[in-house]
């Protein structure tokens, strides 16, 4: 078993075996100033994880408070910098950068059968800004952190006696990983594609980070510029959002805005992107409509850039501009729409194993689907009046965020597991760890839609005794979660030593990436790779028996 | 970068390969800095909409002659620059290595022109923040004008340097002899980098000095 | 049917025709998306036992898309979503635009309390009492940062924003008190920043103006930095107008003196020295009081030193009240009033 196929820990007589982009050169020194996009993306993934415990922690925390309507675990100063470091944490330190600077790094090249991105070194210097930005929001965190919401609004963030200046000047530069990180994939797809390969015949998963690195570019230098204005403003007292100094405090949401609607895609795009990976592989099935995927991908990533007064609707915005967004985000919320129908169009007359990430892409669509048409609830704009500002809208960008992208990211995590490490995970506990993460997940957020009808606000540190049953059920639905998690981290880490070994390609996908060894030589391929084949063909006639 | 001849990095497959990425991403790169400064031109919109009568006063204020020779500085250097590329791929490097001795003269005298208008400003009691004994008495809208004149062409001075700087590491590898045909598209990128700080001045050009308005 | 959804749905009393207006397009959304989500669990549930794996290296047969498909799916999801969107959108303009003759009130948001100001009546702390069946604006202000007024039984909400006046304007229907909310974070004690909306019958209102009118005083020497709290509005904006010499100035007979009148100032149109027009609004009124050189009116001089420092919140609103009250008292002859037109 473990004498010919090379793992993740290599055995005796390693010399014997082909190399591996792991056991090629194993010094701490080749992994910190590596160029290998593979190593950069289990960097990422390392980093990115770890601020998601972090920022998980902070949310049990949150929710262990919010156990009795006063006080319970810690004072109203603590829980207004916990909610908002957790919102920074999970936002810009996870949930931006996760997918794409993990799963986009290591999978992307290979994908498009090149050896590496375009500018590997400016890859491993995005990580290093990634982190460097990170070590200062969390050195930020140990002088108190700040308690001005992740979305920072003026006048309060210019003068909140908390750690402000320093967590925005981790969050500029955490900005600048994803504006190079984007801007890496954006020239790699464009310029390292293998002869042959066309833009139509790319996986799926390559588009969806496409279209997020467009973004990433475009929206990310808008959000630098609003955190660097505030930091000013408050380190230096230039006012520019001061009405007593003829400032307009609401320009700095449509700044902030401008950047975090399209951000919310950033997030979205390469959780979709996983998600047609799997159910093409668990489904041994072509895309119900390539095309449609594709076009909605760009779709999303264009329209989204022109929704973002949605946010505002009562910031005091005109009446033609909220109904002008209104629409927009009408119209952007079509093209995910067409995206669950194409999904789930790819299951009819497939062949589908019901593995845990199958599992985890079911819970997506069902999360996905509630989760965004809530959204096109709150972009309703007489309906966003009351929800505004309440546990509604926590609700849905939490089934999102969490039901969503967080899902997808499990799913992609256990997808490709085996192609990064060629073990594989059991999957008797990933199909627990998936319930236990499914459930526990909805019995958390959903009582937060009735939270948010009820009148909740958010950000509330203490709330009106009639809210105490919904938030009780929510905090038991967290410990749930949370276990799921901890289960999952648990049956990996033991699959990573001692998982059964993999094979190259245990799912039997027709996927490029599966055409090259697991885990992957150094240089991606041991031959130079010629894609002939289309990565979703699995009818009789395709190149799909391997 | 690689060195001299038609050597390529390993990973691309030959030197026009990451010529092509290498364009690619410096234009990219500038689609991120103009929103940069989209943003902070959005903001310059609609206070001057809000504020019309003090920021035609501001750009009144600001002395037109200076500005006009700084874009005449910079036009220059851009000519300089882009002429500095033909002559590199020409085969005529120390030529090239001259052009760009006399852009970064260019920027060098920008910075200076600049350094004087603010010391003007800082003499007349105007700083960002709508701080200085020159606020007095003001409408509240010269105080916003003034911090986004800093803001702006603070920002915008930051980038001069930065191009400064790129074009200085571009000469010095000319004169080491690394850049030469057909191995010349680094020079391409840098050249790109300093258009854009150029392009970027033109248009603070007239809103901070050929547009007082009526006021 | 209403109050069964509303219950299930955890939906505060409907305070308002309104807030049912609203709620019955809530159920509507929020049905459709239980149903569809519900849908696409169901389907996919069904396609994966029904297309269960047999081996793993199965051959399928390729199932493509087609526009028959595509089209009516897009122009159907599409068609609901305008059709929310043009429901709310209706209703959205009906909460932005308030009726002639409200009853107005102004709001003062500080952190971390709302101040109610009345007309008739003495100004609160916490507590806005209106009668039911009547329009009421609300006029509002924040003192430092943005806070956001939220009544869930009115489903309203508005950002109350520094150094701005907005506007937000309902009819409560049912008598009752409803909480109050801030919704929009504004420091440490955000969640304390709560008040109560007081709805008064008819008959009760009106014991209620007579019990606040039989306590307050008339002051016509305010030295102190704010009116007493129990003063009719408009004699007090008269009292301040006093004390600060306004009619050193302006004059309240229509007469033209070194600034314009206040006689039918209020909502009338005018002209300023930059050539626009300009409605003489609460917001307008204030300005010019805080920041006279902002908009001078044409053909007169920019000379009026601000008030900024001079006047507290309470003060400028009464005094706005006060020039709102001089618009329908007859002028002296042979004077030309600015023509009145009222507002968008």
């Amino acid at each position: 078993m473990s004498a010919t196929t090379p793992g993740l820990i290599p055995q005796g007589g390693a010399l014997s075996l082909p190399p591996t982009f792991v056991n090629d050169d194993e010094s701490i020194r080749s992994w910190l100033l590596t160029t290998d996009h593979k190593r950069v993306g289990i960097l990422f993934f390392v980093a990115t994880a770890l601020m998601m415990a972090l920022g998980g922690a902070f949310a049990l925390v949150l929710r262990i408070e919010h156990l009795t309507p006063e006080r319970t675990i810690v004072d109203a100063l603590a829980y207004n910098r916990l909610f908002t470091m957790h919102g920074v944490v999970m936002v810009f330190l996870f949930m931006i950068p996760a997918i794409p600077g993990a799963f986009g790094n290591f999978l992307v090249p290979i994908m498009i059968g090149a050896k590496d991105v375009a500018f590997p070194r400016l890859n491993i210097a995005s990580f290093y800004l990634y982190f460097v930005g990170a070590v200062v929001v969390l050195i930020a965190m140990q002088a108190g952190g700040l308690d001005t919401g992740w979305t920072f609004y003026t006048p309060y963030s210019v003068q909140s006696p908390s750690a402000v200046v320093p967590t925005l000047m981790g969050l500029f530069i955490v900005g600048w990983s994803s504006i190079l990180t984007g801007l890496n994939f954006i020239v790699t797809v464009h310029t390292m594609r293998a002869k042959g390969l066309g833009w139509m015949r790319m996986p799926l998963f390559v588009w969806s980070i496409y279209g997020t690195s467009i973004i990433q570019v475009l929206a990310t230098p808008v959000l630098g510029l609003a955190v660097a204005l505030v930091a000013i403003d408050h380190g230096f007292d230039w006012g520019l959002f001061d009405p007593a100094r003829g400032g307009d405090p609401v320009l700095f949401q449509h700044l902030f805005w401008f950047y975090s609607h399209p951000a919310v895609y950033i997030m979205i795009l390469p959780a979709m992107g996983v998600v047609s990976e799997v159910v093409c592989t668990f489904c041994r099935k072509n895309p119900f409509s390539y095309r449609a995927i594709v076009y909605s991908t760009l779709g999303i990533a264009f329209v989204g850039f022109l929704t973002w007064g949605h946010h505002m609707f009562v910031a005091g915005l005109s009446v033609f501009d909220a109904g002008a967004f209104g629409i927009l985000s009408m119209l952007v919320g079509i093209f995910s729409a067409i995206k669950v129908f194409t999904w789930v169009g790819t299951m009819y007359r497939g062949s589908i194993a019901f593995k845990t990430p199958l599992l985890y892409v079911f819970t997506f669509l069902f999360l996905f689907v509630f989760g965004g048409m809530t959204g096109i609830a709150v972009a309703t704009t007489s309906l966003d009046v009351h929800w505004h500002d309440t546990y509604f809208v926590v609700a849905h960008f939490h089934f999102i965020m969490v039901g969503g992208t967080l899902t997808a990211y499990f799913a992609g995590l256990h997808y490709w597991f085996p192609k990064v490490t060629g073990k594989l995970y059991s999957e008797r506990w990933g199909l627990l760890a998936a319930a236990l993460v499914s459930a526990g997940f909805f019995v958390t957020f959903f009582p937060q839609f009735l939270l948010g009808n009820a009148g909740m606000p958010r950000r509330y540190y203490d709330y009106p005794p009639e809210y105490q049953t919904l938030h009780v059920i929510s905090t038991v639905g967290s410990w749930v979660l949370a276990s799921g998690m901890l289960i999952t981290v648990g049956y990996l880490f033991w699959a990573l030593k001692s998982g059964q070994d993999a094979g190259n390609n245990p799912w039997h996908s027709a996927s490029y990436e599966w055409l090259t060894r697991s885990p992957p030589p150094p240089h991606n391929f041991d031959d130079t790779p010629v894609f002939a084949s289309d990565p979703y063909d699995y009818t009789e006639t395709g190149a799909t028996q391997r | 970068m690689s060195d001299a001849g038609a050597e390529h990095l390993d990973h691309f497959q030959d030197l026009e390969q990451q010529a092509h990425a290498a364009r690619l991403g410096i234009w990219v790169f500038l689609a991120s800095e103009l929103l940069l400064f989209a943003g902070l031109f959005a903001l310059y919109a609609s206070y001057r909409a809000h504020y019309p009568e003090a920021f035609g006063w501001g750009v009144e204020h600001n002395v037109r002659a200076l500005g006009t020779l700084n874009t005449a500085i910079l036009i220059s250097s851009s000519y300089a620059v882009a002429t500095s590329v033909h002559m590199l791929r020409r085969g005529r490097p120390r030529f090239a290595a001259g052009l760009l001795v006399f852009t970064l003269a260019c920027g060098s005298a920008f910075l200076v022109v600049k350094g004087i208008e603010y010391a003007g400003h800082f003499r007349d009691g105007v700083f960002p923040g709508g701080h200085g004994e020159f606020f007095v008495g003001k409408p509240e809208g010269v105080k916003v004008f003034y911090t986004l004149y800093f803001l702006m062409t603070g920002l915008h001075g930051i980038h001069v340097v930065a191009g400064m700087g790129v074009l200085a590491w571009l000469f010095a590898r000319i004169l080491q002899g690394k850049l030469t045909p057909p191995h010349t598209h680094p020079l391409d990128i840098g050249a790109v980098y300093w258009h854009l700080v150029d392009v970027v001045w033109i248009f603070l050009w007239p809103i901070f000095y050929l547009t007082p308005g009526t006021f | 049917m209403n109050e069964l959804l509303r219950r299930l749905l955890f939906l505060p009393p409907q305070a308002s025709r309104m807030a049912e207006d609203i709620d019955g397009l809530h159920y509507f959304v929020i049905l459709a998306t239980m149903f569809a989500s519900s849908l696409v669990g169901v389907v996919a549930w069904t396609f994966i036992v029904r297309f269960r794996q047999r081996t793993n290296r199965d051959a399928t047969v390729r199932v493509e898309s087609t526009l028959a498909f595509e089209v009516p799916m897009i122009v159907g999801v599409l068609s609901l979503f305008l059709l929310w969107w043009v429901i709310g959108f209706r209703q959205f303009l009906r909460i932005s635009t308030p009726p002639p003759n409200t009853l107005d009130i102004y709001v003062a948001a500080k952190q971390w309390m709302w101040k109610f100001s009345y007309t008739e009546g003495p100004s609160a702390v916490e507590r806005l009492t209106v009668p039911a069946g009547r329009p009421v604006r609300l006029i509002m202000t924040s003192r430092d940062v943005i806070h956001s007024l939220y009544i869930p039984a009115l489903r309203l909400k508005q950002d109350v924003i520094p150094g701005r006046y907005v506007t937000m304007w309902f009819t409560a229907d049912r008598p009752g008190t409803y909480p109050i909310y801030c919704a929009e974070y504004c420091g440490v004690s955000h969640s304390r920043m709560r008040g109560e909306l007081v709805v008064l019958s008819d008959e009760d209102y009106g014991v209620w103006l007579a019990n606040s009118e039989a306590q307050a005083v008339a002051s016509r020497d305010l030295g102190g930095p704010a009116p007493p709290s129990d003063s009719n509005l408009t004699s007090v904006g008269q009292a301040v107008a006093v004390h600060r010499a306004c009619f050193a100035c302006h004059t309240i007979d229509g007469q033209r003196h070194i600034g314009p009148t206040w006689r039918g100032l209020y909502d009338s149109s005018v002209k300023l020295t930059d050539g626009r027009t300009v409605i003489a609004d609460e917001a307008y009124l204030t300005k010019s009081m805080m920041e006279p050189r902002a908009d001078i009116v044409d053909g007169f001089n920019p000379v009026m030193p601000s008030y900024h420092a001079l006047l507290t919140e309470p003060e400028t609103a009464a005094l706005v009240e006060f020039i709102k009250s001089l618009r329908d008292v007859p002028t002296a002859s042979g004077v030309a009033l600015p023509k009145v037109e009222t507002g968008p």
